[in-house]
């Protein structure tokens, strides 16, 4: 089984959010990138089927050349190879439209990608890759077997969840759950040293326009301090919550 | 042309998020001055979609629909939006909503935008404002392609009621193969969704134990509401993953959330953001779940939450 598992590189969540050049860039001065949380959970997940079932396990970004040390990140905790597009990862169509590219010609059977990034949380690139490649897809999938060709998959869904049956090529979005965050690997310095020597093709992007663009960014208002209510007094929170807040 | 907007039921019977979207739906409809056309998928009483400013509705009743299915769901409404000649395309931001947009946009050569929270800001070039960095900050973003795809932020909008009426077609799309099967479906049916909740309450590790779980049961009871705990709270197996809300587990974007032993990490706050108002119990007033709230109790829940509990039970019986 080929498996490709797609990386985001974010932002750590404690990064503190700023914008720059008039508010239409993200500020990256001093900001940690990571493996998007939701990937990691996917490549994890990918590790074990490699290691129990057999596969190969490549991983995938979209974006510039600083995205490669997420990359090695990422075949430091077991990926046997890693595929940089080298491009900016404009919206959530473009870079799926380049990774149909790299799915077709890499022949791959499994494709795990986060249920969204925890920068633009859009959601939307594992579902617009699996159309595009015409692949079954599974949308917050939280549990994932295969056998075969036969897939069985557990998705989340509003109020509690339910188990599907598909069939490969499949493509997932998949979230914490795959794996708990107790399985997660923290890369040891064996596998930095031969994440080092791990091939890492950088190809050249495929044409491909967005289709929707961000003008520009805004920060919510500063909120106010919070009211404290007395633990005596529960009444006034109860009245609070009715005639200021509005809310009961 | 219209605006189409699918609208999400359950057993039939429309959910909250259906009405929503279709109020939302409207707003669009009066800026491009068109109007809504509605896509039900074996709903009852469509027309009632009228009151919430739907002029139409396609009522899509077939048996091989009855269980939710992304992909056949997403071919069902791109072949109401080609025959409305629609340019845009709304939808909740529910899980199968989610799940079935992308599918949607891409079969539409439509541009998406998810976790949009309110009206357009302008509709040439169409221009909607939508939540990043898990709500730590808004992107004005520009839809360019002639077709587009709006998905809104739960409880962002509310619902606007026109009094209104809607004309019922009946609508037959044909159907590709699913590719994916549901198997079993394990969900609690008695209860309010965290998604379709307009309050939350939710417990931390500071409630001690899965057995002291009864009074927020209790308080989310009375105040008609979804129960949620925090990651630890999930991870210690007291509470089902799919309470589980912060980064990795669910968003929350109810009216009123309220916290009950939680401390407030990085990654909870991160989920629950956009919640419009958020109410802390905690025992530790450097907890920083204080900096995030709009109201906080600095008091012990084991004492704070029954008070609470019993003064709603009251108010609701005086304002009922």
């Amino acid at each position: 089984m080929k498996i490709l598992v797609c990386i985001s590189h974010v932002p750590d969540t404690t990064s503190k959010i700023n914008f720059t050049d008039g508010d239409t860039k993200f500020d990256t001065n001093g900001v940690q990138f990571v493996i998007n949380p939701n990937d990691e959970f996917g490549l994890t997940r990918a590790m074990w089927f490699k290691e129990k079932q057999g596969a190969s396990v490549d991983v995938v970004n979209v974006g510039g050349p600083e995205t490669e040390p997420t990359l090695r990140k990422a075949l430091a905790i077991g990926a046997d190879s890693a595929i940089r597009v080298n491009t900016e990862a404009t919206d959530g169509f473009a870079v799926a439209k380049q990774l149909a590219k790299v799915v077709k010609d890499g022949g791959y059977d499994l494709v795990i990608a986060g249920r969204e990034s925890i920068d633009y949380n859009g959601g939307m690139v594992p579902g617009m890759l699996a159309t595009m490649i015409d692949a079954n897809f599974v949308a917050n999938c939280i549990g994932l077997e295969i056998d075969g060709t036969n897939a069985k998959a557990v998705r989340e869904i509003d109020g509690g969840k339910e188990t599907v049956s598909t069939s490969l090529p499949l493509v997932v979005g998949g979230q914490k759950g795959l794996v708990e965050e107790s399985d997660l690997r923290i890369p040891n310095m064996r596998g930095i040293m031969m994440a080092r020597k791990k091939p890492l093709t950088v190809l050249d992007p495929i044409d491909s326009s967005a289709e929707t663009k961000a003008s520009s960014f805004e920060k919510p208002a500063p909120k106010g301090a919070v009211k404290l209510v007395d633990a005596d007094n529960i009444d006034e929170l109860v009245n609070l919550l009715h005639n200021e807040a509005k809310v009961i | 042309m219209s605006i189409i907007v699918y609208t999400e039921s359950e057993k039939g019977k429309f959910k909250k998020g259906a009405l929503e979207v279709v109020s939302y739906a409207k707003a669009i409809a009066d800026q491009m001055g068109t109007s809504v056309t509605a896509v039900t998928i074996n709903a009852d009483n469509a027309e009632s979609l009228g009151n919430y400013g739907a002029s139409k509705v396609l009522s899509i009743k077939n048996d091989a629909l009855n269980t939710f299915n992304a992909k056949t769901y997403a071919y069902a409404i791109e072949q109401a939006a080609k025959q409305e000649d629609a340019k845009v395309v709304v939808v909740s931001s529910s899980a199968d909503s989610k799940y079935l947009a992308p599918i949607l946009a891409v079969g539409l050569d439509a541009g998406y935008v998810s976790n949009v929270v309110e009206a357009p800001t302008n509709v040439s070039p169409f221009t909607v404002k939508r939540t990043v960095f898990t709500n730590k900050a808004f992107a004005n973003t520009e839809i360019t392609t002639d077709v587009k795809v709006v998905g809104l932020s739960n409880n962002s909008f509310g619902l606007v009621e026109t009094g209104g009426s809607a004309s019922v077609e009946d609508f037959s799309p044909s159907l590709p193969d699913s590719g994916v099967s549901v198997e079993s479906v394990d969900k609690a049916t008695d209860k309010v969704s965290i998604a379709d909740a307009e309050i939350v309450v939710s417990g931390g590790r500071g409630l001690k134990g899965p057995e002291n779980w009864g009074m927020v049961e209790e308080l989310a009871e009375v105040l008609g509401a979804a129960t949620a705990c925090s990651k630890p709270v999930s991870d210690l197996g007291w509470r089902p993953h799919s309470e589980h809300v912060g980064q990795t587990g669910k968003p929350v974007a109810s009216n009123l959330y309220i916290a009950i032993g939680i401390s407030g990490a990085i990654q909870h706050l991160a989920g629950i953001n956009s919640s419009k108002v958020k109410v802390v119990i905690n025992t530790d007033p450097e907890a920083p779940f204080f900096k995030a709230a709009d109201y906080g109790v600095v008091g012990d829940a084991f004492e704070v939450v029954p008070q609470l509990i019993e003064k709603l039970k009251a108010f609701k019986a005086a304002n009922a």
